[in-house]
């Protein structure tokens, strides 16, 4: 399938784990959240969460191997820039199960539809 | 549309699907219990599946194959881990090999049903649970192969008709 390659052809098994791994924490989906609006150092993300500079940096890091955010150095501080790309294949993965089940669900009213028009009186259960 | 809600979480690797039906909840049950009307939905138009056996019963297992465009054919099973009917059905999902006996090496999704009678009709909420990250995209390499590929093309062709 189109979509599965440009998956494929994207990301390792690996790489998804660290994708998924990265989203697993309320603090760390929000900094993606904040720096995809708008790259912000560090500093101003431990401010924004009440948290030590070392535990922000740490939370950077896990989504930095996850490649959902790359730093870039500006002066003297270290920006933190969000990278839509990478949460859009992981995404992704679960589109290719919704476009299934969008599939199922209309066949499904086709099947209901003869069922109102034919009103089957052997129903086999 | 009668598509209301999708929801991806990406950390419960779960899939939450729900839709709404102009038919009440017994017949909604229906396209789940009766063989014959579940196989007229369960594969991509042009992978139709076939029941073979749907044993729609707590611990009973369901096989089923999808037969392709160039006859090829693709095996499955079910096995049913609970039933309430008619609001709730939870079973797991596998695949088969040509013998029609579960393949251990591809992954298994549970899936849990629910239907709740609305004001019209029915809403039947459907949650796909992936055990792992890995074998969701290993599944979306299956599942997406190539009769999935004829099958969306198709929708838009019954769509349009």
């Amino acid at each position: 399938m189109v979509v599965r390659e440009r998956i494929a052809g994207g990301l390792s098994p690996d790489e998804i784990d660290r994708i998924f791994h990265g989203l697993a924490d309320a603090t760390r989906r929000d900094i993606v959240e904040q720096v995809l609006r708008e790259a912000q150092s560090i500093s101003t993300l431990a401010r924004r969460y009440d948290m030590s500079f070392a535990a922000v940096q740490k939370h950077v890091a896990v989504l930095e191997r996850a490649a959902l955010v790359t730093k870039q150095r500006r002066g003297r501080e270290q920006l933190v820039h969000g990278n839509p790309e990478a949460l859009q294949r992981a995404a992704r993965l679960l589109d290719d199960y919704e476009r299934i089940w969008r599939h199922r669900v209309r066949a499904i009213e086709d099947v209901l539809a003869e069922d109102a028009l034919a009103r089957d009186p052997e129903e086999r259960t | 549309m009668t598509v209301i809600d999708v929801r991806k979480d990406p950390q419960a690797l779960t899939l939450t699907f729900v839709a709404e039906f102009d038919a009440p909840v017994e017949q909604v049950w229906q396209v789940w219990a009766d063989p014959r009307r579940l196989e007229r939905w369960w594969g991509p138009p042009t992978w139709p599946a076939t029941f073979v056996e749907h044993r729609f019963v707590v611990g009973g297992r369901s096989r089923y194959y999808m037969t392709g465009p160039e006859g090829e054919k693709a095996g499955g099973w079910w096995r049913i881990t609970a039933i309430d009917e008619p609001h709730r059905l939870e079973f797991d999902d596998g695949f088969a090999g040509e013998d029609g006996e579960p393949n251990t090496d591809m992954p298994t999704t549970h899936a849990t049903v629910t239907l709740e009678p609305t004001g019209s009709g029915t809403r039947m909420t459907t949650v796909t649970t992936f055990p792992t990250l890995e074998d969701l995209e290993k599944l979306a390499a299956m599942g997406m192969e190539e009769g999935m590929r004829l099958a969306m093309g198709q929708i838009d062709a019954v769509l349009a008709g």
